[in-house]
């Protein structure tokens, strides 16, 4: 990044007073945010980046930006304490640079009562008010309403989605670290297990288990002189969208793909010069979509795209070598990572019996929420 | 026994808990690009405009898409399955999440026509659908 390539547009401040009455958090981001881009002469439908403080839930970022009805390449939240304002300005600064978004908005606002009153501190999350009451806890039920949406506009056997966990078990058994180690199924074996949320089945889903991944990321120089190969990253991307289903833009045609598309540009590479899928796969359904939307098959195709190809990690286009988190574990929010130390393993040389051969491009792709937040990356060995 | 969850209204969503209590379906709608918004917002997600008022609608709808929960996806909905949650798309456009009731969960379908019917919690009223014809 070049210094000079970003600058501030427009500005906004609601004075401090001792009383801010029924607002909460969230209602002064919104008429913030309202202020600022009018400040700037522009409006949210101009703004495609967002920072923002902890507010005080986990996915306090996501929602505001699905609450401002935004489509951003960029979102981060800061945690700096009285350094976090000016901290935010350069995150933005480093998006902008780097081209992952054009208009960022930095906001931050606190709520005061006199007296205290408890109610309107925290806002009451979307999910918990309009979801939760009807059943709609955990995201097993978006997924499954994805993919009964995605059946009836395109078609989709269980068949051809049981073939996704059936090729990834496969995988999982020349990996000895698996949790499904040793324990192949068929297209039988998926299709009777338990139906949970129609018409996904107990095999079609992730299972929870406990565990760690991480990577170290250096300069390309320093890279160079340390004892393994460099992993050079090729292509970024990003896209956050929605957090509910219920209120994704599109509920089948998700934002893997401008965050793909955006991570190959960067690159200067095709999907034809990719040697291994490292994609985010909570369910079956999850694979299929981003197959279609990070462009690796066009959109409809995607259950024959899995009968057609070998995905094994000896097949014409290898995926998720590991076994994927349907069957080497998802351990948390470590699950995303283990799609990235994959591909590192095997672009280094470094995953034994099944190294896919003559690696020398691997497309990295993590999926949050309910497809509404999503990461690219194009690794290399050079 | 778990309880189940109910919403906890915040000045912003009241007018839609209290509508529902008379069993009527409001929801915002932008008097600067003509959307109707669905949950509730501080600004119009379509435009970005801060003019949003409540109105009626006329609570019918379609079935967007669905699921049939054969394992409850909650603890408190364990005496329930199987249950139908679905998401809805309004005929003014916003869509929402909702089960769907009054109906064989097997007989549900992408498309299928309904419309609100209220079910008492208590203080708070929840807006279910139910089949209606076409
Ligand atoms: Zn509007």
């Amino acid at each position: 990044m070049t210094g000079g390539t970003a600058a501030i547009a427009g500005f906004a401040d609601i004075a401090p007073r001792r009383d801010t009455g029924d607002t909460t958090v969230m209602g002064m981001l919104s008429h913030l945010a309202h202020m600022t881009a009018s400040d700037a002469g522009l409006t949210m439908r101009d703004v495609d980046g967002l920072v923002v403080h902890d507010t005080g839930s986990a996915m306090g970022a996501v929602v505001l930006v699905e609450m401002l009805g935004l489509r951003a390449g960029f979102v981060d939240r800061v945690s700096h304490g009285g350094a976090t304002g000016a901290a935010m300005v350069g995150r933005a600064a480093m998006a902008i640079a780097t081209g992952l978004c054009h208009t960022c908005l930095c906001l931050t606002a606190s709520i005061q009562h006199r007296p205290f009153r408890g109610y309107a501190i925290v806002d009451s999350s979307p999910t918990a008010e309009f979801e939760e009451p009807y059943g709609g806890s955990g995201p097993n039920y978006g997924y499954a309403m994805i993919a009964r949406r995605y059946m009836h506009e395109y078609g989709l056997t269980d068949e051809q989605r049981a073939l996704v966990a059936v090729q990834q078990r496969d995988n999982a058994c020349v990996n000895p670290d698996a949790i499904f180690f040793g324990q192949p199924i068929t297209v039988g074996d998926v299709l009777a297990s338990p139906m949970i949320v129609e018409p996904l089945h107990l095999l079609e889903i992730v299972m929870p288990t406990g565990g760690a991944a991480g990577v170290l990321v250096t300069t390309a120089e320093r890279a160079a002189h340390l004892p393994h190969a460099p992993v050079p990253v090729l292509g970024i991307g990003e896209h956050v969208s929605h957090w509910s289903a219920t209120y994704a833009p599109n509920l089948t045609t998700s934002s893997v793909k401008p965050s793909a598309d955006r991570a190959f540009d960067m690159a200067g590479v095709g999907r034809r010069d990719v040697g291994l899928l490292s994609i985010y796969d909570c369910y079956t359904i999850t694979v299929l979509i981003s197959l279609e939307d990070a462009g690796f098959c066009p959109k409809g195709t995607a259950g024959r795209f899995v009968e057609e190809h070998d995905l094994r990690w000896n097949g014409d286009l290898p995926l998720n070598t590991h076994g994927g988190q349907l069957s080497y574990g998802q351990s948390g929010i470590a699950g995303g990572m283990s799609h990235v130390t994959e591909a590192v393993r095997q672009l280094q040389g470094r995953a034994g019996e099944r190294n896919v051969a003559g690696l020398e491009r691997a497309f990295v792709h993590g999926n949050g929420g309910v497809m509404g937040e999503q990461a690219s990356l194009i690794l290399g060995t050079r | 026994m778990v309880d189940r969850p109910l919403p906890r209204p915040s000045p912003l969503t009241e007018p839609f808990w209290n509508a529902a209590r008379g069993h009527e379906l409001h929801v915002q709608h932008c008097q600067d690009c003509g959307h109707y918004v669905f949950y509730p917002r501080y600004l119009c997600p379509d435009c970005g405009g801060d003019r949003l008022e409540w109105r009626r609608v006329s609570g019918r709808g379609t079935v967007f898409t669905y699921t049939v929960a054969r394992r409850p996806t909650h603890p408190a909905f364990a005496d329930r399955v199987p249950y139908v949650i679905a998401v809805v798309e309004l005929e003014e456009g916003p869509k929402l999440t909702t089960n769907i009731v009054g109906i064989d969960p097997e007989s549900v379908s992408i498309g299928l026509p309904v419309q609100a019917t209220w079910e008492d919690t208590g203080d708070i009223v929840l807006v279910n659908f139910e089949p209606r014809a076409r």
